[in-house]
């Protein structure tokens, strides 16, 4: 197994293959192929409505609760198609995690946030050291530790939005995904939260691979290393994030970043 | 001062006036509220005051009911209550939360949801005859408090259900969203953040129940209350006596009683409803204090 491995390194975290997206009869994504790498930061920029978030949204398959979508070709995770019939979803929301615009803890202590997902997805809730552990690591991990030590027992929605938004990062790790799916995490945070967040994010780069969805150029500009260009359902292009924004090579793409519209 | 450029024309103080009118004409409709209480109550402490004491709560009538206490009837009550609970609360909760948290927007849930209305809508003396019908005849259980809770907790289903899923529905979205997406099923999803979460709007529905099922006279009366009985209850397939019963009783079918014995039995009746009100009002206060958003 090993061996294998090494042989033929897991390069992509996520593939899509001609993927196509309806809303009841209204198309969403066209023909959306991405290779998306494994360990970097990739981020998915456009206008509103240009299908960013549905496309985040269809690696995790939590599009599917609103009941009219259909969906045509393939998205791969790790080589993996998550639309084969014998995907659990539990198993594919566990390794696949995911942030929202408003941070969503629950109305739990702040531990108790963190534990949840670890709960959830293990047939024992460990006892009290373990779970200890745990708690820290991954409130280490996403840098607040520190400031809430001293009040685990507290209620998660008595933190600020940027340390909530940290904590909903946190609950997220216990059960070690391999990929973050954050769409528009800091848009609900003043400019020293974004920056805080920014720099959390920055920080998780290599241990998971992370797409994240922004409005915001200047953030995918400092905080991504990939950035994908995205235009009326369509992919328009997929460079180093450097490169996009010196020197883009499609004219839609330039006159986004330029701010001519979205 | 009259040449100010924001003073009040003669159009801004007939509104003004108007205002007041209809703000008193409010206020006094919704005072009245608080009349018919205060009479009620204030008469049943005025007339049957004397009669409460320690004795009239635990001693057995005597002399045809025209004295002695209520013990039976008291104890019957609370036998009555209690089973009509055990039944009604874990079958209306489990409905309220398939409803709430399960059910998909069909013909299944409409017709679920129209047989709540309904149920809801029926008069008690309907649900009497039901209950005779179905428990006392059909399934033989006689006259006896199985029977008569069996009634009552049906009469008082729908409120249960009404009230649990209400409260199941307060409880936001985005909480359940947020368990979802962390791969969490629905019954894990209500197990640990939906029920805690609601738990205080659905122990107030219950007590409210409670309150209700306690006053009802004409769902046990066919099904397992009576008039008098010389024993205590001993278990569920006894008949046995019932405090809105013994009102009823002692106030229209027995000659020769004190005035103040039906009163004080009223008294006694609606203090255990004022009482469990209050502890309603107090468990949503408190837990209110500790909700979380």
């Amino acid at each position: 197994m090993n061996i294998a491995i090494k042989e033929k390194p897991v390069e992509l975290a996520i593939c899509a293959h001609q993927l196509n997206l309806w809303y009841g009869t209204f198309q969403a994504l066209f023909d959306v192929d991405l290779k998306i790498k494994k360990g970097i930061i990739t981020s998915l920029i456009g206008p509103s409505g240009c299908g960013k978030s549905t496309f985040l949204r269809s690696v995790n398959r939590i599009n599917e609760r609103l009941g009219y979508v259909r969906i045509d070709g393939r998205v791969e995770v790790f080589d993996q198609n998550v639309y084969a019939p014998e995907v659990e979803l539990v198993q594919l929301r566990k390794q696949v995690g995911m942030v929202f615009q408003r941070p969503d803890p629950l109305p739990t202590s702040i531990r108790e946030n963190v534990l949840f997902g670890y709960k959830l997805h293990s047939k024992k809730s460990g006892n009290r050291t373990q779970q200890d552990e745990i708690v820290e690591q991954a409130l280490q991990q996403v840098l607040l530790w520190d400031k809430v030590k001293d009040r685990l027992h507290h209620k998660a929605t008595s933190l600020s939005l940027e340390e909530q938004q940290k904590l909903c990062i946190a609950r997220l790790l216990p059960v070690k995904p391999r990929i973050l799916l954050m769409d528009e995490p800091c848009s609900a945070l003043d400019p020293k939260g974004t920056e805080a967040v920014e720099e959390l994010i920055w920080e998780l780069r290599g241990q998971y691979s992370i797409l994240i969805v922004t409005h915001n150029m200047a953030q995918a500009r400092r905080a991504s290393e990939e950035c994908i260009f995205m235009l009326m359902g369509r992919v328009v292009e997929h460079t180093p994030t450097n490169q996009m924004f010196v020197t883009p090579a499609q004219q839609e793409t330039a006159d986004y970043i330029e701010g001519r519209y979205g | 001062m009259d040449n100010h450029m924001f003073a009040a024309t003669e159009l801004n103080r007939k509104n003004q006036r108007t205002e007041k009118l209809v703000r008193m004409l409010f206020i006094l409709m919704a005072s009245l509220l608080i009349l018919p209480v205060l009479i009620i109550l204030g008469t049943l402490i005025y007339k049957g005051g004397s009669i409460i004491s320690i004795d009239f709560l635990f001693t057995d009538p005597t002399n045809g009911m025209t004295e002695g206490g209520i013990f039976p009837a008291l104890l019957g009550t609370i036998w009555l209550v209690a089973v009509a609970l055990v039944i009604s609360v874990p079958l209306g909760i489990a409905a309220a939360i398939y409803l709430s948290e399960y059910a998909p927007d069909n013909w299944f849930t409409r017709l679920i949801n129209l047989a709540i209305i309904n149920l809801a809508g029926v008069p008690s003396i309907v649900h009497a005859l039901f209950g005779v019908g179905a428990f006392v005849v059909f399934f033989g259980f006689g006259t006896s408090i199985l029977a008569a809770s069996l009634t009552l907790a049906i009469m008082t289903l729908p409120v249960v259900i009404v009230s649990t899923r209400e409260s199941l529905q307060a409880v936001p979205h985005s909480f359940r969203e947020a368990c979802w997406n962390m791969g969490a099923t629905r019954w894990q999803t209500i197990r640990r953040v939906v029920l805690p979460n609601a738990i205080s709007g659905i122990l107030t529905g219950i007590i409210l129940e409670v309150s209700r099922t306690a006053g009802e006279t004409a769902p046990i009366m066919f099904t397992g209350a009576v008039f008098f009985s010389p024993f205590l209850p001993q278990g569920i397939m006894d008949q046995t006596m019932a405090l809105s019963l013994h009102l009823f009783v002692v106030s229209t079918q027995v000659p020769g009683v004190p005035e103040n014995l039906p009163y004080g039995v009223a008294l006694v009746l609606i203090g255990m409803v004022l009482i469990m009100n209050s502890v309603s009002i107090a468990f949503r206060m408190r837990l209110r204090g500790k909700k979380k958003w």
